[in-house]
């Protein structure tokens, strides 16, 4: 009964969705303010329905109701509730369910923080959105509900959650990932709007820019998540595979990042502003491209959703829609926009100018070398890969001008600069860095590669620079203090998104060139020597779950005769799937994680294990969450809160629209 | 040329520059990263119309089923071999380390690295999938002779 009310509230939000498509993008051609004035309650609408018919699986879920598909194939009855809960996107249709509660959600927030905009552009907007929401029901309805039946014949019991999504970090990684992806198709359909109703000015970066933020902000964490959760869960210690579905959120996040500082040029600048809607446009499809490699199947991935070519094309339709679409309404209107600003060679215009086609170039790459075994297959060339290392190495190609012009930059005037006037502050900068760099990685380690002795360079010179821009920016100031309160918040964000960054150059730089690793054949009472650390294997003991049972390796390190830590290294065998699962055990520090994972049983009574020492590794998820703190500092900034503090509390965690008075 | 289209020229040559230098490295660093599939038949009778065999020290990945009874452990270190097949012939895996949890004797597996002998590999990665219902995609062509055929046994229509 419950799922067909989860069906049938989807079924009338699908209805509503279309209505939001339709009423006010055509209430805004024909300037009908009583049609405009319908998207909100449509919009609030939508939602409503949306979230009742996303009850009413995790309620089917909750009460382990096996007569649907979904959850037979996705839970079992001895789950935790917890988990059954998140089972309710642990598979592909549910997650397409996710992804139309964000949309709405992402919708309804819009239309309430959306008050202080002129009505054409704010019906547009919802229009738009009505219009993507449309694209996702469907396509959930059709080809991917979660409410279909086995009845009359149904199993007694679940297939189970895949062991591998066990796990907190799952909890919220996907929601996150999608909140991200989702969170674009705002930015998507006020470019969009803007172009329909041709004005693309300073106002309209002001309105973008805090949804912008927001998405990156969801899609940073999402991704720093997801790299966590498989160093992790995996059980080999690897945090970036360069999988097809890790490269789908890699490539919005590049053109998200790209737009925000477009965003900020054109916001301030009054330039790049068709840029800006380009990669507005660019931002979403790329989701959309993401979700079409995930969801169709076309490339196999460690990920493992199920393929099948129909929901594979009707994504691709829908894809070419968008962006055919969007693009085309680009070439019509975009030569209208001009950009009134003028800039010289060397001043932040362009180097925010190069910040961008950096940006576009790794993604361009990132998509080639995903699409490019998919293309070759289809032209009948037979089966490739592409290897990690090619990513890896254009991406040290494309560190290199990228982290040395992010050093730059915050210390470059608008408009224009004199060469002579930063030539002495940028030696000094080179200088220390150099120094740190040496010192730090000539005392530590007895051999350095040039590669990484550049790629930490580039982390410190960024470091540097961004701490050398402070100083001189506070110290100009009568007193200190003085100077510190003058910094924006942005300022700061912009100081910790690029700290951020240089964390996780650091961290790869030092984890790829420092980690030992070492799989080992041991029986218990043996021990090993790794890097200084003594691994004492103590014995095998049984383990028993809620819905599994295994064994542990009991793992003592010691260090200098200190014992530092004792591992858990688990091999869990799930009860219902009969699946095997490794848990490694990690005793983190920021300086160090030793990592133990648990391999097969040999004969004769002994283990095979895996021991690894990863200098460093936890800073690449720390670099991701102080990036990720840059989002929310000009999230909280004061210019972009909205006109009542009623409304803000409304709209919850997410700062509402600047409203168009209060332009400072 | 008056200085506005100057800086015009300029900035033209700079973007073609800049283009053809990052086509020029992408094509470089592809050339040396992309690995072929082969199937076990393939790789011993031959790929394409043309029967392509790769050369030996090739790095190339594989993809086929474990034969059952072929896994041999070494006595005292990781060192491992097997055997793949699909449809025809078989070929040996050399593999040094830890299989993944869901090596099975009778299981599709995807091996990646170098071809040593003829019909011998050196792995250096050996990859199962986390599905259990997983089959490579490659394998599932090769055996089934259908193109996109849905790698999904169970009886319950579902995902992974």
């Amino acid at each position: 009964m419950i799922p067909e009310l989860g069906y049938i509230s989807l079924t009338i939000a699908l209805g509503l969705s279309i209505l939001l498509c339709i009423y006010p993008l055509w209430g805004a051609y024909t300037n009908n303010l009583r049609l405009m004035r319908a998207a909100p309650a449509l919009a609030l609408g939508q939602c409503v329905f949306v979230f009742l018919s996303y009850a009413a699986l995790v309620y089917a879920s909750l009460t382990d109701d096996f007569t649907l598909v979904y959850v037979a194939s996705n839970s079992s009855s001895s789950l935790p509730w917890y988990y059954k809960i998140t089972s309710t996107w642990g598979g592909h249709e549910g997650a397409m369910l996710l992804w139309v509660v964000m949309q709405a959600g992402w919708t309804a927030l819009v239309s309430i923080s959306s008050k202080s905009l002129p009505w054409p552009l704010r019906a547009r907007v919802l229009g738009v959105l009505g219009f993507l929401g449309v694209g996702f029901m469907v396509y959930t309805l059709l080809m991917s509900s979660p409410f279909e039946s086995l009845l009359p014949y149904y199993p007694v019991e679940g297939h189970d959650l895949n062991p591998l999504l066990q796990d907190p970090g799952m909890i919220i990684h996907p929601p996150l990932l999608y909140m991200g992806y989702v969170g674009l198709s705002v930015t998507f359909s006020f470019a969009i709007a803007a172009l329909l109703t041709g004005k693309l000015d300073n106002t309209w970066a002001k309105w973008s820019r805090p949804w912008t933020i927001a998405a990156w902000l969801f899609l940073t964490l999402g991704i720093a998540l997801g790299s966590w959760w498989a160093y992790s869960e995996l059980g080999w210690g690897g945090w970036w595979f360069w999988d097809p579905v890790e490269n789908a959120s890699l490539m919005p996040w590049l053109i998200a990042t790209a737009l925000l500082h477009s965003l900020a040029v054109t916001e301030k600048r009054g330039v790049f502003k068709s840029w800006t809607v380009l990669l507005a446009i660019a931002g979403f499809s790329f989701s959309l491209l993401g979700t079409f490699i995930v969801r169709s199947g076309v490339l196999v991935s460690v990920h493992a959703f199920t393929t099948d070519p129909g929901r594979g094309m009707f994504i691709l339709g829908f894809l070419a829609i968008v962006v055919g679409g969007s693009l085309a309404l680009y070439a019509m209107r975009a030569s209208k926009v001009n950009s009134a600003g003028r800039y010289r060679l060397f001043s932040r215009e362009v180097a925010l100018w190069c910040n961008n086609i950096l940006l576009c170039v790794a993604t361009l790459i990132v998509m080639l070398g995903t699409l490019l075994p998919l293309v070759h297959k289809e032209l009948g060339m037979g089966s490739i890969s592409i290897g990690e290392p090619f990513f890896n190495e254009m991406f040290s190609y494309l560190l290199v001008p990228f982290a040395f012009i992010l050093g730059i930059a915050p210390l470059l005037r608008w408009k224009q600069n004199k060469f002579n006037a930063l030539q002495s502050k940028l030696a000094l900068v080179a200088i220390i860095s150099i120094v740190i760099t040496g010192a730090w990685l000539y005392s530590s380690y007895d051999f350095v590669a040039p590669i990484t002795f550049m790629a930490v360079l580039l982390a410190v010179w960024v470091f540097v620079s961004t701490l050398f821009d402070i100083v001189e920016k506070t110290t100009k100031q009568t007193s200190i203090t003085l100077g510190l309160k003058q910094l924006t918040n942005s300022y700061w964000a912009m100081v910790s998104g690029h700290i951020g960054f240089a964390c996780v150059v650091m961290s790869v730089a030092l984890t790829s060139a420092y980690s030992v690793e070492r799989d080992v054949r041991m029986h218990p009472g043996e021990q090993v020597q790794l890097n200084g650390y003594e691994y004492h294997f103590d014995g095998i003991k049984e383990i028993i779950g809620a819905n599994y049972t295994g064994h542990a390796a009991v793992v003592s390190v010691h260090s200098e005769g200190e014992k530092v830590a004792e591992l858990h290294a688990e091999k869990r065998r799930y009860n219902v799937g009969m699946q095997f699962m490794t848990e490694a055990a990690i005793d983190a520090s920021l300086a160090r994680d030793l990592y133990v994972a648990l391999g097969e049983q040999l004969n004769d009574g002994a283990w095979a294990l895996r021991i690894y020492h990863k200098p460093y590794i936890r800073w690449m998820w720390l670099g991701g969450l102080i990036m990720a703190f840059a989002g929310l500092l000009i999230l909280l900034d004061k210019r972009y809160r909205g006109t009542s503090s009623a409304e803000q509390r409304q709209s919850g965690k997410i700062k509402t629209v600047p409203s168009a008075e209060v332009q400072l | 040329m008056n200085p506005r289209r100057k800086k015009r020229m300029m900035t033209v040559l700079a973007v073609v520059f800049g283009l053809g230098t990052a086509v020029a490295l992408v094509l470089y660093a592809l050339e040396g990263n992309i690995n072929l599939f082969y199937t076990p038949t393939e790789l011993v009778e031959g790929k394409g119309p043309e029967k392509q065999k790769p050369f030996v020290g090739q790095k190339l990945r594989i993809g086929g089923m474990v034969v059952p009874g072929s896994v041999q452990r070494d006595q005292d270190s990781l060192h491992v071999e097997f055997k793949l097949m699909d449809t025809g012939p078989t070929v040996k895996i050399i593999y040094q380390g830890i299989l993944p949890d869901l090596f099975r004797e009778g299981q599709g597996i995807v091996a990646q690295g170098k071809l040593i002998a003829p019909n011998t590999i050196e792995a250096f990665e050996v990859l199962a999938k986390h599905d259990e219902k997983y089959m490579p995609p490659e394998v599932a062509e090769a055996v089934k002779g259908i193109k996109h055929e849905k790698p999904v046994y169970n009886t319950v229509k579902g995902d992974s």
